[in-house]
């Protein structure tokens, strides 16, 4: 079935799909209509999960982490400060090793108070353990909620992951999303089976006090999970093309096979570098657009074997790392290491400024006159 | 490989793969001993003690049974000393861990 959605409905709806058992969500700003629509879908009996509203994000989190411990799939959505309010929480459910999933509309941290697409909310979480996935259109985002269930549940990755999508250029813009057969999404996700839960005929204790002589492997197998999830993400990339026809995968590449110059980034920007590269390729320039989908686990070996034959690269980020760069610059760049191809940083967009086709031809325009920098801002009114 | 040891119920995590993928312990917290940064171990003098209970009733955590006479359970016990402060016939004494 193909209706035509908003980023926002997307994700309800894909959520919906997944069968998510329990729902918890703060309902006031910062959040979005995600949640809204969710309380109807299971208020009118579409969807048999426990909506828990609660008082905070915090709070929605910690209910979350509470039920999937008991073994319930879990759902949250929020977006910017609401995301940072979880911080404690996002460490938890990582560390607790709980496959949650939570979509977040990358909007921008305030003062001053924005709601408009901006990715360092997410981007500050990247260290908590949690996989990060960026969507570039709403089939996408649906899509990506039913892959991270799977990705999330299975065994040898057992780790949360965040659905981003950038606000309102996704959340509130509307697009044509197939939603499939229902009957299909059940037999690509069945329902969650934990392997280790809360049980009051096996009791255990859950995140008690961990020393020293065992802290450190808590962290190593957490790293070694994100080091499976690669081939995890691959291969659930590859069985959703199989089942409904559109491949996944940690990265994409658009025309970049015989590319010299070619331009790495992240979420809707993504679709507006392809048009870009479409007419510079009509003017003659040999350019490409590489979409990076995970920034956790980070796909070094995508990135290096998608970019190596490049001649200059610029990536762009629509957030910054004050003090040193955009986040997937300096990834890039240090997965690029021994390469000795010239790397330029271009911020953009920042606060849901928009980055048109014009800025980005602007861009391979500098790539081709400029020496490299890694924080190169694209109209800052001077 | 997980060792079980003679009591059934105690499992030694060895190795990175032994532990489960979070800090969920094996079992209960009769299982999940959590004693080993004890830096002063309490011992009860029997001679002296006149099975008062006043160790028992203070023990916060409670690491102190009431038998005749009261045991200490090394397994929980922090080694606050609380119990070695209450007493009121200094039945109580103590000597450092690690000795």
């Amino acid at each position: 079935m193909k209706k035509v959605l908003t980023g926002n409905f997307a994700a309800a709806y894909g959520a919906t799909a997944a069968k998510v058992n329990v729902v918890a969500a703060y309902p006031i700003t910062p959040q979005t209509t995600i949640v809204e629509i969710l309380s109807e879908i299971v208020a009118d009996g579409h969807l048999k999960a426990d909506f828990i509203k609660v008082e905070s994000e915090h709070s929605a989190l910690a209910a979350c982490i509470g039920a999937q411990a008991a073994g319930a799939r879990t759902y949250t959505a929020t977006s910017a400060q609401g995301l940072a309010l979880m911080h404690e929480l996002i460490h938890w459910a990582a560390r607790g090793r709980l496959p949650i999933v939570l979509t977040n509309v990358n909007r921008a941290m305030g003062p001053g108070w924005s709601i408009w697409a901006d990715t360092t909310d997410s981007i500050s979480e990247r260290d908590t353990g949690w996989m990060q996935v960026y969507c570039e259109n709403n089939q996408e985002v649906f899509d990506t909620i039913l892959m991270s269930y799977k990705i999330a549940e299975n065994e040898d990755i057992l780790l949360p992951q965040l659905v981003n999508l950038d606000a309102f250029f996704l959340s509130h813009t509307s697009q044509v999303v197939d939603m499939y057969d229902q009957k299909t999404i059940d037999s690509f996700l069945p329902p969650y089976k934990p392997t280790i839960k809360l049980d009051v005929e096996n009791p255990r204790s859950f995140g008690a006090l961990t020393s020293p002589e065992h802290y450190y492997e808590f962290s190593y197998k957490i790293a070694m999970a994100h080091e499976k999830a690669k081939q995890v993400i691959a291969d659930t990339g590859r069985e959703f093309k199989k089942i409904f026809g559109r491949e996944y995968g940690m990265t994409e590449s658009y025309r970049c096979d015989d590319a010299e110059y070619i331009l790495v980034t992240y979420g809707t920007i993504a679709g507006t570098a392809k048009d870009a590269v479409d007419r510079m390729r009509e003017k003659g320039i040999k350019v490409g657009a590489f979409k990076i989908r995970y920034f956790r686990p980070f796909p070094v070996e995508d990135v290096v074997a998608g970019l190596s034959h490049a001649k200059k690269i610029g990536v762009i980020d629509r957030a910054v790392s004050y003090g040193h760069g955009g986040a997937f610059f300096t990834e890039s760049k240090a997965a690029m290491y021994g390469h000795d191809i010239p790397m330029y940083g271009f911020i953009a967009g920042l606060g849901g400024r928009d980055v048109s086709i014009e800025d980005i031809s602007g861009m391979v325009g500098h790539m081709q006159h400029q020496d490299p920098e890694n924080m190169i801002w694209i109209g800052v009114k001077k | 490989m997980a060792k079980k040891t003679d009591k059934a119920e105690i499992i030694i995590l060895e190795t990175a793969d032994d532990m489960p993928p979070m800090p969920a312990s094996m079992g209960s917290m009769r299982v999940n001993k959590t004693a080993s940064w004890r830096s002063i171990r309490p011992i009860i003098l029997e001679d002296k003690c006149r099975r008062c209970m006043t160790c028992w009733k203070f023990c916060p955590e409670p690491a102190i049974y009431p038998t005749d006479p009261p045991t200490i359970d090394y397994d929980f016990c922090k080694g606050c000393g609380i119990c070695i402060n209450e007493c009121p016939f200094d039945a109580i004494t103590s000597e450092k861990e690690g000795k």
